[in-house]
């Protein structure tokens, strides 16, 4: 007789039964589901890479069947307006349109993160009107066609009024998509009880003496304008290597425990409180606060040179009331309205001959406010000469996305860690 | 084989409902994070697969020190919060008596607030003119211009405030598998009450302090809105960085990348302190 199979019944199993149990079938399925999505994804840009001008029909595209709706809503930065908002109050009486002003925007940066994702699926923001600094977000904008070309035809005060230089920009040559707002410069504010010394370089945003005092902007182009400005280099003609010594320069600041913090547009509120005595500052938004606060901040342009810059008018591609928007556009532009804002903004405006009518105004004033107009209306901060102009330098400038990324990749550490 | 078609799809089938949930909220989304820290570009012209891993030697040379921080602030938090939250959960467990859901409800009952609010909670609780620091001041017990919001410290009261019930509970839940029994036969065994503790109590309520740890120390590390509101821009963390990346900076790239190291780090460092635990099966311990 045979023996029985001495084989152990387990070893059997194994050499019988499928390799391939369960458990394996579902790990490989999980793995290459896995690859498969690592493999597949990469994520489509909105905008094409290489800038266009719209079609020539495109203005009339836009346009074509759009209404006025009798209502606005309009986003702009704090410190742009008088709280009272009479030119509002004005457009509404002359033209009958009622505006929703909110002061939404504290950073392009933010602003254009914020928005995108509705732009970029053409639904509204919110907005039918808003105001954007020039600079990369300005050309993201445009690159990614969130903004309606605008119709000259309905810019008549904008084609009589406007100075020459505000029609010849080169972040927007022929106002396709935008009309000024107002122009202004960033310089160095600081609070003269607390910093004993007049302030008149960039070199006293380094003085150790004012460590933990000491406020910076977390905008990337106005900290790296700074520390280029800082290392003697011209923006305008800065390269790769020169970016990385002006982050060197600004880690340097903010290691030594110098920088309080970097602020949005929210800095004036620390000066205002002693938070900070020195600051990275906007020039209208010191002289607004003398004249709320009854404070005495110095606004100063430093000698390396400060930044200049435009905020722009400009309408969203999804606004739902296209019209009205470009009808405030246009009376911003009268004389005695853009008089009357930089009567209390204190940024430099794009209407020439609001000057004259600033001038009157600060003559025929009576009360303690009569100071404050005589200086608005000859200060070189709202309306610069050339000696002021010599000193201010633009944002600097990207030829293509990818020198754009580096210049982030090498300023936003400082301002996020 | 004997078995028919339909036997032996039948686990498959019911694998499914569970593994195609899993599939589609955590492996695919987690293989689309990897992906992206792997392109390049940015939002307008888009994002292109390269395979760039140099993004994530760029990531973690700019934020290191972010990365460092939460980790170190996630570990305190976490020790801080065995500290605490043992006494609490014995006690339920222990001496609660007929009320112990009562108590458990009393500790859960903050979490009907939101979140972020009750962290700006604290924030006027601790601001420097506030509730507790006025008192102080003006009894002279710390100086005039002492702040407490901004510091190391805040952060890490607000990060231990908002985390506790998730330590109680597993805690509270071992505690209150322990037969009693065993801890009357210790008392027979003449173990004083600490050596009770000491001997039986804790190493019996250790698979509860790991999950404790499994659900704080992740979320600390990785929390945000805590360093956002109490903190200042010296108590930045890694979960600051990434929200600021994502969706400020729409830095995609980075943003991931820095997503998938941290969870790397912290997975890491789970199975190390379950090894160090003893715990021969980690999954096994988590499950229990």
């Amino acid at each position: 007789m045979t023996e029985p199979n001495p084989m152990d019944a387990a070893l059997l199993r194994g050499m019988t039964q499928r390799r391939l149990n369960r458990r394996d079938a579902l790990r490989i399925s999980g793995l290459s589901a896995m690859a498969l999505a690592l493999a597949a994804c990469g994520v489509k840009g909105q905008g094409t890479s290489t800038p266009t001008t719209p079609a020539a029909d495109a203005v009339a595209k836009f346009w074509a069947g759009k209404t006025k709706k009798g209502h606005l809503d309009f986003a702009n930065w704090p410190l742009y307006m008088d709280p009272k908002k009479p030119e509002l109050a004005e457009f509404t009486k002359q033209t009958g349109i009622t505006v929703n002003y909110q002061e939404v925007i504290q950073e392009m940066g933010p602003w254009f993160a914020k928005v995108q994702p509705q732009l970029a699926a053409g639904q509204s923001i919110g907005y039918d009107l808003m105001v954007i600094t020039n600079g990369i977000q300005f050309a993201q904008f445009v690159k990614s066609n969130f903004l309606a070309p605008l119709d000259h035809a309905q810019l008549p005060n904008f084609t009589a009024n406007a100075g020459a230089t505000y029609k010849k920009s080169t972040y927007d040559p022929g106002n396709v998509y935008s009309v000024p707002w107002t122009s202004g410069m960033t310089g160095i504010a600081y609070d003269p009880e607390k910093v004993k010394n007049p302030i008149t370089k960039l070199a006293d945003l380094w003085n150790p003496a004012y460590k933990g005092k000491v406020g910076m902007f977390s905008d990337t182009q106005e900290l790296a304008n700074f520390g280029l400005l800082a290392e003697g280099i011209d923006p305008a003609k800065s390269t790769k290597a020169d970016w990385q010594k002006a982050a060197d320069r600004l880690k340097q600041q903010k290691d030594a425990g110098i920088v309080r913090k970097y602020y949005d547009q929210a800095y004036i509120d620390a000066l205002g409180s002693g938070e900070v005595w020195i600051t990275q500052a906007w020039s209208g938004d010191v002289l607004q606060k003398n004249v709320s606060d009854g404070t005495n901040f110095q606004f100063v342009i430093p000698e390396e040179g400060g930044t200049i810059w435009t905020d722009n008018f400009a309408i969203p591609i999804t606004a739902a009331a296209p019209v009205d928007a470009i009808m405030a556009m246009d009376f911003f532009y009268k004389p005695e309205i853009a008089a009357s804002l930089a009567e209390f903004i204190g940024y430099v405006t794009p209407v020439p001959s609001a000057q004259p009518i600033m001038q009157k105004d600060a003559d025929a004033d009576t009360t303690d406010n009569k100071d404050y107009l005589e200086l608005v209306a000859k200060s070189p901060l709202v309306f610069p000469d050339a000696s002021t102009l010599a000193k201010l330098h633009y944002y600097v400038d990207f030829p293509d996305a990818a020198t754009q990324t580096a210049f982030q990749n090498i300023f936003e550490p400082l301002v996020l860690s | 084989m004997g078995r028919s078609l339909r036997a032996r799809l039948a686990p498959y089938g019911l694998i499914l409902p569970g593994g195609l949930w899993l599939l589609v909220f955590f492996v695919v989304p987690m293989a689309a994070m990897v992906s992206l820290s792997l392109t390049e570009g940015d939002v307008v012209s888009g994002f292109s697969q390269t395979f760039h891993f140099q993004t994530y030697v760029d990531a973690f040379h700019n934020y290191q020190s972010q990365i460092y921080r939460s980790l170190v602030y996630g570990l305190i938090t976490t020790v801080v919060q065995i500290i605490l939250a043992f006494p609490v959960a014995y006690w339920i467990a222990f001496r609660g008596g007929v009320r112990k859901s009562t108590y458990l409800f009393l500790l859960l009952l903050p979490f009907f607030v939101s979140f972020v609010l009750r962290t700006i909670s604290w924030k006027f609780i601790l601001t420097d003119d506030g509730l507790l620091l006025t008192p102080l001041k003006a009894w002279h017990v710390v100086p005039d211009n002492f702040h407490i919001i901004g510091t190391a410290p805040a952060v890490i009261l607000g990060l231990t405030y908002n985390f506790l019930p998730f330590m109680v509970l597993p805690i509270y839940v071992a505690l209150e598998r322990i037969d009693p029994r065993v801890v009357e036969a210790a008392r027979d065994l003449y173990a004083s009450p600490v050596a009770v503790f000491r001997k039986v109590i804790f190493p019996l309520a250790l698979p509860g302090v790991f999950a404790g740890v499994l659900m704080t120390f992740v979320p600390t590390s990785s929390d945000y809105v805590n360093a956002e509101v109490l903190g200042s821009s010296s108590t930045t963390m890694i979960g600051q960085v990434i929200q600021a990346q994502y969706l400020r900076s729409q830095n995609y790239p980075t943003a991931s990348a820095l997503s998938f190291s941290l969870m790397a780090i912290l997975l890491v460092g789970i199975f190390i302190y379950a090894r160090i635990l003893g715990t021969e099966d980690v999954l096994k311990v988590a499950a229990r």
